[in-house]
């Protein structure tokens, strides 16, 4: 079991897309090789902003609830797991329905895989690879008093509305608290720019 | 003559780089585990703390080492595939002795018929032309206790002034600029200084992908309060989300630091109490930036006005900051004047040598630091003492049992000894741990010079592009087949533990420079029984010298989580941070904090120069270059690791989309950057986070696809740093190069 008061947060602001997560990931004894997370350029052309996306571990999973071989399976202590090789029958169901776009079918090997939270690790009382190595803790595993001392200006949040669904998630992720007016918002359509801090005219053709 | 033996695609197929994927514990994960062994990454300068699973005498995996006090388990890619060196195909098991009818160009011989004929032909060598005619090449990758030896071998052993070592390519502008302004060269604070500072002022370091675990420390300063300002050519990872991002064009870095100053003291955002108190200098300094107006800066640089401005008020007005660079102002001919107007800005303010005021360049080689204190640097003694200096000389003689008289002097830097190659004065060459083939510009010059060499030797562990050119390779040791000590990023002494033993008739460096030595008849003072007795007649060498490790064990090491230099005797803990107001150190003997009789620190005044090559309209475009997270240095072993290949294949000129348009080339096409040194034809990625007036190409491959067939020789006055980091370039669209095809049909398509 996982310790009740070990938890995941992501903060996808600290991700610097370096990808010791993804390589850590696919050192896992129970898939050896493959990585289960995904890490990937918003849109590179304009920022080497990146996102890791772990599964949330949702209290309703998405992925079970549409599998029609009941091959999806959630721990006791809310961790849902790999769909079961005697069940799956890669339909993709559960990749096409999953808010988060964490489940993958393997084609290869016909079943549908993913992030487990690295139980066979965090079920005896280690921390999940990529969260271990991440090197800028955009990923972090931890209690709830380690993550409010170190991240002063964020607040987790683990409920997502989806249209006319609302989903609990396992996983926390970190947001600016909503007090915190010392940050400028920068969304994604609107990079930082070069030419924005160039000096004017220096490149005009 | 060392000319390369056989055909480039042959010597691939035999040698490689192979990639390697599945071993040990991705085989099977089941597999016993032997022992897990507390040790550090072998790559960067950050030397992470590491557990190197082990069985059968390989290492087969890894697992976090929370408990290491710098990484607390945090590992960025290579990290994390560093494993995958273990039980590699490439790994030279047997000394190689060259010959062309050979597969790959090479012959597998007997280690003591190999070593036998190194030692036969550098003494025919030194007989005929004078011991000067050897030169050494050694690396900053080295345990300390290894670089140590391979300075006394030189010195003692072959009797020549003529070695360096690639930490020549690394830092030793920052270092120089550090002994001109500190008198000591080191970061001045441990990391966690880091945390809790007002402002964090980043010149020229690509944090995220050089020196990821840093980032850690940079966002947490950010949780607590502290504005980021990057000042980078490029929208780096870091740069990203920093407060003030500041696009330098690059080779302009003296100009902002400047203008900033200038800014600062029309302000009065200077700590005048610590200027007169801590200080000398200031007074001509002030004169000489009073030049660099807004408007001079902002021309100069590249860098908006207001923007410059603005960094200049946050890093004025902080009451605490942390300053960091690294290779992107100090690679460069002005590499020294960069660095000094880092530190100046630093100094002004007064926050250095307390809590939370700091000021670092950051390592890039695991042991940049350690490797650049005990020797095989060409001018130096152990304890960062002068070659020059008879004092210093008289202490490491006695130290050595030997006259002062019997150590050479000083001799040239790296690129001055091809230079020497070249003109013929030297004509053989040993190297350990130095892959210039790949990572010295204008490489082309660099592979005639090897050419030219009577007889080369290279002892490697992989047959590196430099090897191949090698008579005769002996097989040596990986970071994990020996132990030693390694100085880290923060000038915290830490100890690598060996994990499993060299494989077939390899053996560890050490072992094989004294094999050297006895066979040369100078087997006096290389008769070490194993690292640790290096370390102590090290220490030793060191004391009384600035960079004293006089009381530096390995038992220390193993409880305190590391010791900073200088660390005087076996009582004393080292010294976390430098400059600390009332601190004793041996050159100011209690007259002051910095490494002067005076105990005060130097303003040293820094004029701006243009880059060595300009951009002109013939070659109308910025080339700079640097690294990515997955691969490093020359690439000798993350080549050679499959998934971190896998992560960035091949290189790729960045440009900027405005640029790209003007030269009709669309991402992903191939284009061909031209200098006057050489082309590369590579493919082309067009992002907007570069200056348009400037192209990025990291310089980790070999061959015909390596940036270092472009870049300029010129090289810092002082320092003898080259400037990788600017040169003038221009660039066409291209056709997929004929090299592609040759490897696809010989090696299934892998990229080397």
């Amino acid at each position: 079991m996982i310790a009740d008061d070990q938890e995941f947060f992501i903060d996808p602001n600290r991700c610097i897309g370096c990808q010791a997560c993804v390589q850590a990931c696919s050192e896992c004894d129970t898939h050896k090789g493959q990585a289960m997370i995904h890490l990937e350029y918003v849109d590179r052309s304009s920022s080497p902003q990146t996102a890791p996306v772990i599964c949330m571990h949702c209290d309703t999973p998405t992925c079970a609830e549409v599998c029609p071989a009941d091959a999806i399976k959630k721990t006791p202590d809310g961790v849902v797991q790999s769909a079961r090789k005697e069940r799956c029958v890669s339909c993709d169901n559960c990749g096409l329905a999953c808010p988060f776009g964490v489940p993958k079918v393997k084609v290869e090997i016909e079943l549908m895989m993913k992030c487990d939270m690295c139980y066979d690790r965090t079920a005896f009382g280690k921390k999940p690879m990529c969260a271990s190595v991440c090197p800028s803790q955009a990923l972090f595993f931890g209690t709830r008093e380690e993550i409010n001392e170190l991240r002063p200006r964020s607040q987790a949040v683990n409920e997502f509305q989806f249209g006319q669904q609302i989903i609990n998630t396992k996983v926390n992720m970190m947001i600016p608290k909503e007090d915190d007016d010392s940050l400028i918002m920068v969304g994604v359509a609107d990079p930082m720019s070069v030419d924005d801090m160039m000096m004017d005219g220096l490149f005009e053709d | 003559m060392a000319e390369i033996p056989a055909d480039r695609l042959q010597t691939l197929a035999e040698f490689g780089p192979n990639l390697h994927y599945n071993h040990g514990m991705t085989i099977d994960p089941s597999l016993q585990i032997d022992k897990e062994v507390d040790t550090h990454c072998c790559f960067c300068g950050q030397q992470c703390g590491i557990k190197l699973k082990v069985a059968d005498n390989q290492v087969v995996g890894f697992e976090p080492r929370y408990d290491f006090p710098f990484n607390k388990g945090l590992l960025c890619p290579k990290g994390v595939k560093r494993y995958l060196q273990g039980g590699h195909p490439d790994r030279l098991t047997t000394a190689l002795q060259k010959n062309t009818a050979a597969p790959g160009g090479f012959s597998q011989i007997n280690y003591d018929q190999a070593i036998q004929e190194v030692a036969e032909k550098i003494k025919h060598i030194q007989n005929q032309y004078g011991p000067e005619s050897v030169g050494v090449l050694s690396g900053a990758s080295l345990t300390t206790e290894k670089a140590y030896l391979m300075g006394k071998f030189a010195r003692l052993g072959l009797q020549t002034p003529y070695i360096d070592y690639n930490g020549r390519l690394c830092m030793v502008s920052a270092a120089a600029a550090n002994k001109k302004a500190f008198g000591i060269d080191r970061a001045a604070n441990p990391w966690d200084d880091i945390i809790g500072t007002d402002v964090v002022w980043i010149s020229g370091a690509n944090i995220a992908e050089c020196a990821p675990i840093t980032t850690n420390y940079v966002w947490q300063a950010r949780e607590h309060g502290a504005k980021i300002i990057v000042v980078d050519p490029r929208i780096t990872p870091i740069a990203r989300t920093a407060d003030l991002y500041l696009p330098i064009k690059p080779g302009r870095d003296i100009a902002l630091f400047n203008g900033v100053l200038n800014m600062m003291i029309q302000w009065g955002w200077i700590d005048e109490g610590f200027i007169k108190g801590y200080t000398v200098g200031f007074d001509e300094l002030a004169e000489s930036v009073s030049e660099w107006t807004l408007e001079k800066t902002a021309r100069v640089t590249g860098i908006a006005e207001k923007k410059i401005a603005q960094a200049a008020e946050i890093w004025g007005t902080a009451k605490t900051s942390f300053l960091l660079h690294a290779r992107g102002i100090e690679h460069h001919t002005h590499g020294v004047q960069n660095c000094l107007g880092a530190i100046n800005i630093v100094l002004a303010s007064g926050r250095i040598g307390r809590e939370n005021c700091g000021y670092a360049t950051i390592t890039g080689q695991a042991n940049g630091q350690g490797g650049r204190e005990h020797g095989q640097k060409c001018d130096q003694l152990p304890g960062a003492r002068d070659i020059s200096n008879p004092e210093h000389r008289a202490h490491v003689a006695k130290v050595w049992g030997v006259e002062p008289d019997e150590i050479p002097g000083p001799g040239v830097d790296c690129y001055e000894m091809m230079r020497k190659i070249h003109s013929g004065e030297i004509k053989a060459l040993l190297t350990l741990c130095f892959n210039p083939k790949v990572s010295l510009p204008d490489n082309s010059y660099v592979g005639a010079a090897l050419d030219k060499l009577d007889f080369m030797c290279s002892i490697d562990f992989f047959l590196s592009e430099t090897a191949q050119h090698a008579d005769i390779v002996l097989p040596g040791s990986l970071q994990e087949e020996d132990e030693g000590i390694i100085t880290q990023i923060e000038g915290r002494v830490i100890k690598i533990n060996k994990a499993v033993d060299p494989p077939g008739e390899a053996k560890q460096d050490w072992k094989i420079i004294q094999d050297l030595a006895r066979l040369l008849g100078r087997d006096k003072g290389f008769t070490f029984e194993n690292p640790g007795e290096i370390l102590d007649e090290l220490r030793d060498a060191s004391k009384g010298g600035v960079a004293d490790y006089a009381g530096v064990t390995y038992e220390k090491i193993d409880k305190q989580g590391g010791v900073f230099w200088p660390c005087y005797d076996e009582d004393h803990p080292g010294t976390p941070r430098l400059f600390e107001k009332g601190s004793w150190n041996p050159v100011a003997n209690g007259a002051g904090p910095f490494y002067f009789p005076d105990g005060k620190a130097r303003f040293v005044v820094a004029p701006y120069s243009a880059p060595a090559e300009d951009i002109d309209d013939e070659y109308d475009i910025i080339l700079t270059s640097g690294r990515v997270v997955s691969q490093f240095l020359s690439g000798t072993q993350t080549r050679r690791i499959g998934p971190l290949v896998d992560q960035y294949p091949e290189p790729c000129i960045e440009m900027h989309p405005r640029l790209a348009e003007k030269l009709n080339i669309k991402d992903n096409d191939w284009a061909t950057v031209q200098t006057r040194r050489g082309s590369v034809t590579l493919r082309a990625q067009v992002v907007q986070t570069i200056r348009p007036d400037t192209i990025f190409v990291p310089y980790h491959w070999a061959g015909k696809r390596s940036i270092n067939q472009c870049t300029v020789q010129a090289q810092d006055p002082i320092s003898k740093i080259p400037e990788f980091k600017v040169c003038a370039c221009r660039v066409v669209k291209s056709l997929e190069p004929n090299y592609i095809k040759e490897e696809q049909s010989l090696l299934q398509g892998a990229v080397r």
